[in-house]
């Protein structure tokens, strides 16, 4: 190992790199615009609140508006009263407004609550949209239980303080930026390991380079180190890009860095040996799809492995991938080290086990 | 050490087909040694064998006192090589290039002045694959000289190229010799041998068919010099009934292959005695291509004969 000719070689494959604009539009700003288009998705979907159409019978009575603006200050949803002398029958007009979910007072409710008399609020619901059902639901069942207790004259003895992992609620853009780095983490080095393992046997480029002191170990060391640097750039300016465009919530910790140079030492060994063990260029491009493609979305790339059904959580934990993703949850996430610090066990020692094979696999020269 | 290459009893066998069939040949250090032969000739498989690029079935090789296969690291320290088609990084310029194989051979090579040495300062810095093919083998012959190497092998390298292009590696390569490096070239131009070679081998089918320096194997394996003249074929006839020598025609040039110094004379008096008109008097000599095209076609010929088809 002479670290001089590894700078070389890095120096020469890196500017190589930099003057071929497909290259880097694909690892630098394609991920970029990953994040643009799903964190529009995002912010646009996941966390809006559900908007409720109330239609209420009972004629602005005390007891109905009181109903309405306890509803509406749950927080789970928004109350939006509609004029019930205007619109004529209630479920066509929602049908006509896109099937939101409504709520009808009936008339006489302030009346039934007074004299403590069976009343039932109805409301209308969209099977097919399961969150915003449920979220209605239980949100008039909280309210509908509020109004029994007060008119019991009960007080409430459980409270319910909510707090979360850490001090913030996560949503799918904050899951997105660890996964984009990991997309990146496998997918520039894989294609172009693969590509180049090929090219340069077809160009005998390799054979050229045997001719020269350098060694192979050095040649696949100076190809991790520029992916290393790559991925340090790329994982840089993709958590900016996410939390100032996107508001994502990422902890900096170095912690992570161990992650950016272990997982471009993994899948720099392993497309060089799927290139290397490949017969022809184009056995070489299959057999790295079809490592790559499960990858890159099964992993937590972009969406998060919780919400897969079982048998899909249990093959997404056989992905390498999946061990990176997950640690750099751990660490840019939920804070958790320890559990980061198995991630990063598992992968490194597949990377070193992947690194001495892909070097014994490729030949420099023909037997 | 007087020769930088041995070779004893080379074989190199492709499933059936003998690329390289028993072959031996050795190069003084210090000469320019051309491998002279048609495409498949095994010209190639020889040159990598040497190289330390290939293996081979059997046989002996030695460069500069190495095994090339099992001693390759030690000898591509004191060799330079350039391939058929030499190829490189696409997009990395040609002083980049050689200030790398500066660090990656440990030696302080001055880009400019070696890119000046192979007529290629124009082009130093312009991306590989914006180069043409001229420039390209210039490139591969500016990094072989990185190393300051004892011996080059050049395969092939003006295959391809215009005359100009061609002319300015055969200076570079001059130069090499006169620097005192030793040079296995391998060529299919025969003028290319003539011109620059000090020995001469020629390989067909995998085997030497003819070694030594061009007149040499002019002298062994050419025709005697002829005496030839244009004239009508009652020349001919009368040449061949009054002369006593072999008598040749082709498009009405009549060629008498000469034996002795005196045959000039004869042949010149006949020709006048016959009273036929006749013009163009000169004598010729075989080159290389002559010798080199009668017994490549005369093997072939042979071959078609016997009914084989390769
Ligand atoms: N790797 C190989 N596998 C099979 N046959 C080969 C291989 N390399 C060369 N040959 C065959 O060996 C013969 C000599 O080839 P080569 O040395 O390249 O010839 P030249 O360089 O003189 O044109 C040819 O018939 C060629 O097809
Ligand atoms: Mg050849």
């Amino acid at each position: 190992m002479n670290p001089r000719r590894i700078v070389a070689d890095f120096g020469v494959f890196s500017r190589g790199y930099l003057r071929n604009p497909f290259g880097l539009f694909f690892s630098l700003i394609f991920p970029l615009i990953l994040i643009g288009i799903f964190g529009l998705i995002y912010t646009n979907g996941g966390s809006a609140k559900i908007t409720v159409y109330a239609e209420n019978l009972d004629h602005n009575s005390n007891a109905s508006l009181e109903f309405l603006s306890a509803l509406n200050s749950t927080g789970a949803v928004t109350v939006q009263v509609v004029d019930a002398s205007s619109i004529g029958n209630f479920s066509q007009y929602l049908g006509q407004n896109g099937d939101p979910v409504g709520i009808v007072i009936p008339a006489g409710f302030a009346q039934s609550y007074g004299n403590q008399t069976p009343v039932n609020v109805t409301i209308y619901v969209n099977p097919q949209d399961a969150v915003s059902t449920g979220t209605t639901e239980a949100a008039v069942q909280g309210v509908a239980n509020a109004f029994n207790l007060h008119a019991a004259g009960g007080q409430p003895f459980v409270g319910v303080r909510s707090s979360t992992l850490g001090s913030t609620i996560f949503g799918n853009i904050d899951f997105l930026i660890p996964g984009l780095i990991g997309f990146t983490i496998v997918t520039s080095p894989m294609f172009a390991m693969v590509e180049i393992s090929s090219t340069y046997k077809k160009e005998r480029l390799f054979r050229q380079l045997s001719l020269t002191p350098l060694t192979k170990g050095e040649w696949l060391l100076s190809k991790i180190l520029f992916y290393v640097a790559l991925t340090f750039v790329s994982a840089a300016m993709m958590i900016g890009f996410g939390t100032l465009v996107f508001h994502a919530h990422v902890t900096l910790n170095i912690a992570v860095l161990p992650f950016l140079f272990v997982g471009p030492l993994f899948f720099v060994s392993l497309g060089m040996l799927a290139g290397s063990v490949a017969k022809t260029p184009e056995s070489a491009g299959v057999i790295g799809n079809i490592i790559t493609f499960p990858m890159m979305f099964l992993s937590g790339t972009f969406f998060p492995v919780q919400s897969f059904n079982p048998p899909l959580q249990a093959f997404a934990h056989i992905l390498p991938l999946f061990y990176v993703i997950d640690g750099m949850n751990q660490v840019l996430l939920f804070g958790n080290l320890g559990r980061a610090g198995d991630d990063l066990a598992i992968v490194l020692v597949g990377a070193v086990l992947l690194f001495i094979a892909a070097i014994i696999a490729f030949k420099w020269r023909d037997e | 050490m007087a020769e930088a290459i041995r070779v004893h009893g080379l074989v190199k066998r492709y499933g059936p087909l003998a690329a390289v069939d028993g072959v031996d040949f050795k190069v003084p250090m210090g000469q320019v040694f051309a491998f002279l032969g048609p495409n498949g000739a095994g010209k190639t498989t020889t040159v990598e064998i040497l190289e330390g690029l290939r293996n081979r079935t059997a046989g002996e090789v030695s460069v500069l006192g190495l095994d090339p296969w099992s001693q390759g690291r030690q000898l591509h320290q004191q060799i330079g090589v350039i391939p058929q088609e030499f190829r490189f990084f696409e997009k990395t310029r040609p002083a980049e290039a050689i200030r790398y194989y500066g660090v990656l051979f440990g030696t302080h090579p001055d880009p400019a002045e070696l890119l000046a040495r192979v007529r290629l300062s124009d082009k130093a810095d312009a991306n590989f694959d914006t180069l043409s093919g001229g420039q390209k083998q210039k490139l591969g012959l500016a990094l072989a000289l990185v190393s300051e190497p004892k011996v080059l092998f050049l395969d092939e390298p003006t295959t391809g190229l215009d005359p100009s292009a061609r002319r300015g590696i055969w200076d570079v390569i001059r130069n090499l010799r006169s620097e005192g490096r030793t040079v296995f070239l391998t060529t299919h131009y025969l003028e290319e041998a003539e011109l620059l070679a000090d020995q001469v081998a020629i390989i067909h089918h995998g085997k030497i068919i003819a070694e030594g320096t061009s007149s040499s194997i002019i002298a062994a394996h050419g025709r005697p010099e002829r005496l030839r003249v244009e004239g009508p074929p009652s020349l001919a006839e009368y040449l061949r009934s009054h002369v006593g020598l072999p008598v040749t025609v082709d498009r009405g040039q009549i060629e008498v292959a000469l034996r002795d110094k005196h045959d000039p004379i004869r042949v010149l008096t006949a020709i006048e005695e016959s009273g036929i008109p006749w013009k163009d008097f000169g004598t010729v000599h075989d080159t290389l291509e002559d010798v080199f095209i009668q017994m490549v076609g005369e093997m072939d010929e042979g071959e078609v004969a016997a009914g084989r088809s390769t």
